[in-house]
């Protein structure tokens, strides 16, 4: 004789799911976590110290910040908001400026031999800057060299550089090497 | 006509609720699904700067946190309100710093760890020279990839 099983009392069911709900919504957070990346420069041995790497001037963009949040670039005070642009023009030195960074031909995948410019780009930091502005500076020169790399992409492929594939996007970065090089801190007028 | 019913009460029919569980199965599905695990108590009070150039951590399991800002409220009494960092669930100090990061290298394998990433969560009215003794720190124990946590921004010029 086949006996019927008797059925599953479902009525709890909504009250287990219910804990667990709250159970992730209670330790549970939703940000995902971005920002920007940034290699330290290798620990230096102290014997070599004041071996510095000579650069000639004009292939260095110097930003500082002062501990009132203020900029000076290339011994001039300018507003935040001028320095994508100007970061820009002095990356790709499009005029061949005697005073903006040299070119180098380089052999470069898809794109033949093409001038590189040696550019540097120089952040030095008071301990009294805030970090928000100093994430601020770091993000409009990383942005003056995202839209550099974009405009070639553009040009090169008609696509934006995040849509290229690995090898394109490596000659383009090739072309336009992110170097913000920040120098080692020195300890000016004490702490504050 | 019996075909009408005179008189009779009408009973409105109940709710159905076989449907409930199967609602918040999927509420619960979403929340799994879109969120993650919070790392630690915070216990300090952290507004990240926003900016546009960002990327998404990749492998959260080799990524290890370092906080620095202010003291919560219910904390200044103790620890004043000078920026404070925080490894882990305590407050610590810079020199802590050196033994953070190998006891984070100790639980990874050994192949992984030139890939880990320490991530800067810090206020954005934090002064630069506690970032800058806590960078000097992370150099010397030679953890270089590290991530100035962000938020997303955006671009309000052209």
């Amino acid at each position: 004789m086949a006996r019927k099983t008797p059925d599953i009392p479902s009525s709890s069911l909504a009250d287990t799911a219910f804990m667990m709900l709250i159970f992730f919504l209670v330790s549970t957070t939703m940000d995902t976590d971005a920002g920007l990346s940034r290699m330290l420069p290798p620990p230096v041995p102290p014997q070599d110290v004041n071996d510095d790497v000579k650069i000639k001037e004009r292939n260095v963009y110097v930003v500082l910040i002062n501990k009132n949040d203020q900029l000076m670039v290339e011994g001039e005070p300018m507003h935040i908001s001028d320095l994508k642009n100007k970061a820009k023009e002095f990356i790709a030195n499009p005029a061949d400026d005697p005073t903006l960074p040299e070119k180098d031909i380089k052999e470069v995948a898809f794109f033949g031999n093409y001038p590189i410019s040696k550019q540097v780009i120089s952040l030095q930091n008071d301990r009294g800057t805030s970090y928000g502005v100093y994430v601020k500076v770091q993000d409009e020169l990383a942005a003056a060299y995202g839209e550099l790399r974009n405009e070639l992409a553009q040009k090169k492929w008609g696509k934006r550089y995040d849509d290229l594939d690995k090898e394109q996007q490596e000659a383009v970065r090739a072309i336009y090497p992110q170097r913000i090089s920040e120098a080692e801190p020195k300890n000016y007028g004490g702490k504050k | 006509m019996g075909k009408f019913r005179e008189g009779g009460k009408k009973e409105v029919p109940a709710i159905s609720t076989s449907s409930l569980p199967d609602v918040v199965y999927m509420l619960l599905f979403f929340f799994m699904v879109s969120t993650t695990m919070k790392e630690v108590d915070l216990k300090v009070d952290i507004k990240a700067p926003m900016a546009t150039e960002i990327k998404k951590l990749e492998k959260k399991s080799l990524v290890s946190y370092i906080y620095i800002g202010k003291p919560k409220q219910k904390f200044a009494k103790a620890y004043g309100t000078e920026p404070r960092i925080q490894l882990n669930d305590q407050f610590s100090n810079i020199s802590d710093i050196a033994d953070y990061i190998e006891a984070e290298r100790q639980q990874k394998d050994e192949k992984e760890v030139p890939l880990m990433t320490t991530s800067l969560k810090v206020d954005e009215n934090t002064k630069m020279g506690i970032i800058t003794d806590v960078k000097q720190e992370l150099r010397k124990v030679s953890a270089l990839k590290i991530n100035y946590s962000t938020k997303k921004g955006i671009r309000n010029d052209n």
